[in-house]
C-alpha cells in the first residue's frame, strides 16, 4: 500500500535517492537527443540528396530503427556491442568479460533511435521551405555552405521545432528502458527500493509522477521556444 | 555473427509470434472500442468531460509505457482490497496485466488521433444533419464517426505500428512473447546479436504489414482520392 513516510529525504526514505535518480534520465535524454540531432542532419541530408546508395542506406536506417521495438534496439547495442568488443578482444588475446559503460552504451542507443525520427522530422522541414529560397541565395552568390548556413538551416530549425519537441517527449519516455542496462535511473532506483521496502505502488507512482514533471516542464520550455522562433511572423 | 545460429533462434523465436499477435489484436480492439466514447467525450463542448478525458491522457502520455506496466503489475497486487476482489483472477496473470496496461496507453494516444478526426468535420456536414432531422447517434453513427475515421487513419496507423513495437515491454513481466524468447536465448547462447537481430526482423516484417494494411484501408476509404485510368 501507500507508505508516503518512506518518501522522506535523508536516511531514512527514498526521496532523495529518488531526486538523485532523476538527474540521470535527464542526462541520457540531453546526451541521446544531441547525438541524435547530429545523427540526424546527416541521415536527413542523405535522404534528399541525388545519391541512391546515401538515400537507400539513410531509408534503410530509419525504417529499420523505426520497425523494430526499442527495448530490442537497447538490447542489441548493449549486449551486441558488449559481445563483439569481447570477440575483438580474444583475437588480441583477452578472454576477461568486458562489460561497456552503462551511460554510454544507453545514450548512444537512445540517439540512434532518436536519430531515425529526427531524421523524419528534419526531411518534412525541409521540404516546408521553398525550393526558390536556395535558387535565390545561389543566384546572389552565396556558397552552397552559406546558403546551408544562411538561409536554409534557420528556416528548417524553425519549421523543425514542433516535430522535435515531441522527438524530446519520446527520447525522454524511451530513458526508462535503459533501467535494462543497469544504468541506475528513475525506474531502477524504483526498483530497488521497491524490492528493499516492499512497497513498489509508493515507489511507482513517484516515478510516474516524476517523469510527468519532466514531460510537462520540458513542454513548457518547447512551447517557449516556438513561440520565440515565431516572433516575427506576421499575422494578416 | 553466427548465421546458422540466427536461422536456429528464429524459428525458436517465432513460436512467440502467437503471443505478441494476441497482444497486438486484443489491446487494438479494445483500445479501439474505448477510444471512441473518449474522443467523442474530448471533442464535445461539455467542459467537465472534455477535461476529464484531457487529464487521463495528459498523464498518460506524460509517462512511460513502463511505468504504467510495472504499475499495474507489480503496484496494484500490492493493495488487499485489490487482492481480496475478482480483479486478482485478471491481475494475478502477466498476459491479462499487459492487455490493461497497453489498452490504457494505446487509449490515450487513439482518443487524441480521434478527436483530431472528429474536430475536423465540417461544420456545414453537422448542420445538413441536423436539418434533415438525424438524431445525435445518427449523426455520429453514419456522419461524423466515418469521415473522422478516414482523416484519423494515418494517424492510428501510427498508433499500430507503436502498438506492435510496445508490445516488447510485456517481457519485462515474465510473459513470454518474442523478445522475451529472444533475451532467454541470448542468457543460454551468450550470442546476443543473432538472438535479437532474428526477433527484430520478425517485428519489422510485422511493422511492414500494419503498413501495407493501412495503406489498403486508406485506399479503399478514400475512393475520391484515387487516380482514374
Amino acid at each position: 500500500m501507500l507508505r508516503f513516510d518512506l518518501l522522506i529525504l535523508g536516511d531514512t526514505g527514498w526521496g532523495d535517492e529518488l531526486l538523485i535518480s532523476t538527474i540521470m534520465p535527464i542526462l541520457v535524454s540531453l546526451s541521446a537527443m544531441g547525438l541524435g540531432v547530429f545523427i540526424a542532419i546527416f541521415t536527413a541530408w542523405a535522404k534528399i540528396s541525388d545519391n541512391i546508395l546515401l538515400k537507400l542506406f539513410a531509408n534503410f536506417y530509419t525504417t529499420v530503427i523505426r520497425g523494430i521495438p526499442e527495448l530490442l534496439v537497447i538490447y542489441l547495442i548493449f549486449f551486441g556491442g558488449s559481445s563483439s568488443i569481447m570477440y575483438v578482444g580474444k583475437i588480441f588475446g583477452y578472454n576477461g568479460y568486458i562489460e561497456l559503460h552503462a551511460f554510454t552504451m544507453g545514450t548512444i542507443s537512445i540517439g540512434l533511435i532518436s536519430a531515425a525520427y529526427s531524421t523524419e522530422v528534419f526531411r518534412g522541414a525541409y521540404s516546408a521551405i521553398n525550393k526558390g529560397q536556395a535558387e535565390a541565395a545561389n543566384s546572389l552568390g552565396l556558397s552552397r555552405l552559406q546558403t546551408f548556413l544562411k538561409v536554409l538551416a534557420p528556416q528548417i530549425l524553425k519549421h523543425a521545432l514542433p516535430g522535435l519537441g515531441n522527438v524530446w517527449q519520446i527520447t525522454l519516455k524511451d530513458t526508462a528502458l535503459v533501467s535494462v542496462t543497469g544504468l541506475v535511473e528513475i525506474m531502477r532506483q524504483t526498483r530497488i527500493a521497491s524490492n528493499v521496502t516492499h512497497s513498489p505502488l509508493t515507489f511507482l507512482l513517484s516515478a510516474a509522477l516524476l517523469y510527468l514533471i519532466l514531460t510537462t516542464f520540458s513542454s513548457k520550455v518547447f512551447n517557449k521556444l516556438e513561440n520565440y522562433s515565431n516572433k516575427n511572423k506576421v499575422v494578416v | 555473427m553466427d548465421f546458422e545460429l540466427a536461422y536456429n533462434n528464429f524459428f525458436i523465436i517465432i513460436t512467440g509470434l502467437d503471443e505478441t499477435l494476441i497482444l497486438v489484436i486484443i489491446s487494438l480492439s479494445l483500445g479501439f472500442i474505448i477510444s471512441i466514447p473518449f474522443s467523442i467525450a474530448r471533442a464535445s463542448s461539455n467542459k467537465i468531460l472534455s477535461n476529464s478525458v484531457y487529464y487521463y491522457v495528459f498523464v498518460i502520455r506524460g509517462t512511460p509505457l513502463l511505468v504504467q506496466i510495472y504499475l499495474i503489475y507489480f503496484g496494484l497486487g500490492t493493495i488487499p482490497a485489490v487482492r481480496e476482489s475478482f480483479l486478482w483472477i485478471v491481475l494475478k496473470e502477466p498476459f491479462w496485466c499487459g492487455v490493461i496496461a497497453l489498452v490504457i496507453n494505446t487509449v490515450a494516444y487513439t482518443t487524441e488521433i480521434f478527436r483530431g478526426g472528429i474536430e475536423s468535420v465540417t461544420k456545414g456536414q453537422i448542420e445538413s444533419c441536423k436539418s434533415l432531422g438525424m438524431n445525435k447517434f445518427t449523426m455520429y453513427a453514419k456522419i461524423i464517426l466515418p469521415c473522422a475515421f478516414r482523416q484519423a487513419l494515418p494517424g492510428y496507423g501510427n498508433e499500430m505500428i507503436l502498438m506492435v513495437k510496445s508490445t516488447s515491454l510485456i517481457s519485462l513481466t515474465t510473459y513470454m512473447e518474442m523478445t522475451g524468447l529472444a533475451r532467454n536465448i541470448m542468457y543460454k547462447t551468450y550470442a546476443p546479436i543473432e538472438a535479437f537481430l532474428a526477433a527484430g526482423s520478425i517485428y519489422l516484417f510485422l511493422n511492414f504489414l500494419v503498413v501495407q494494411f493501412i495503406k489498403f484501408l486508406e485506399w479503399k476509404y478514400n475512393p475520391h482520392l484515387r487516380i482514374k485510368s
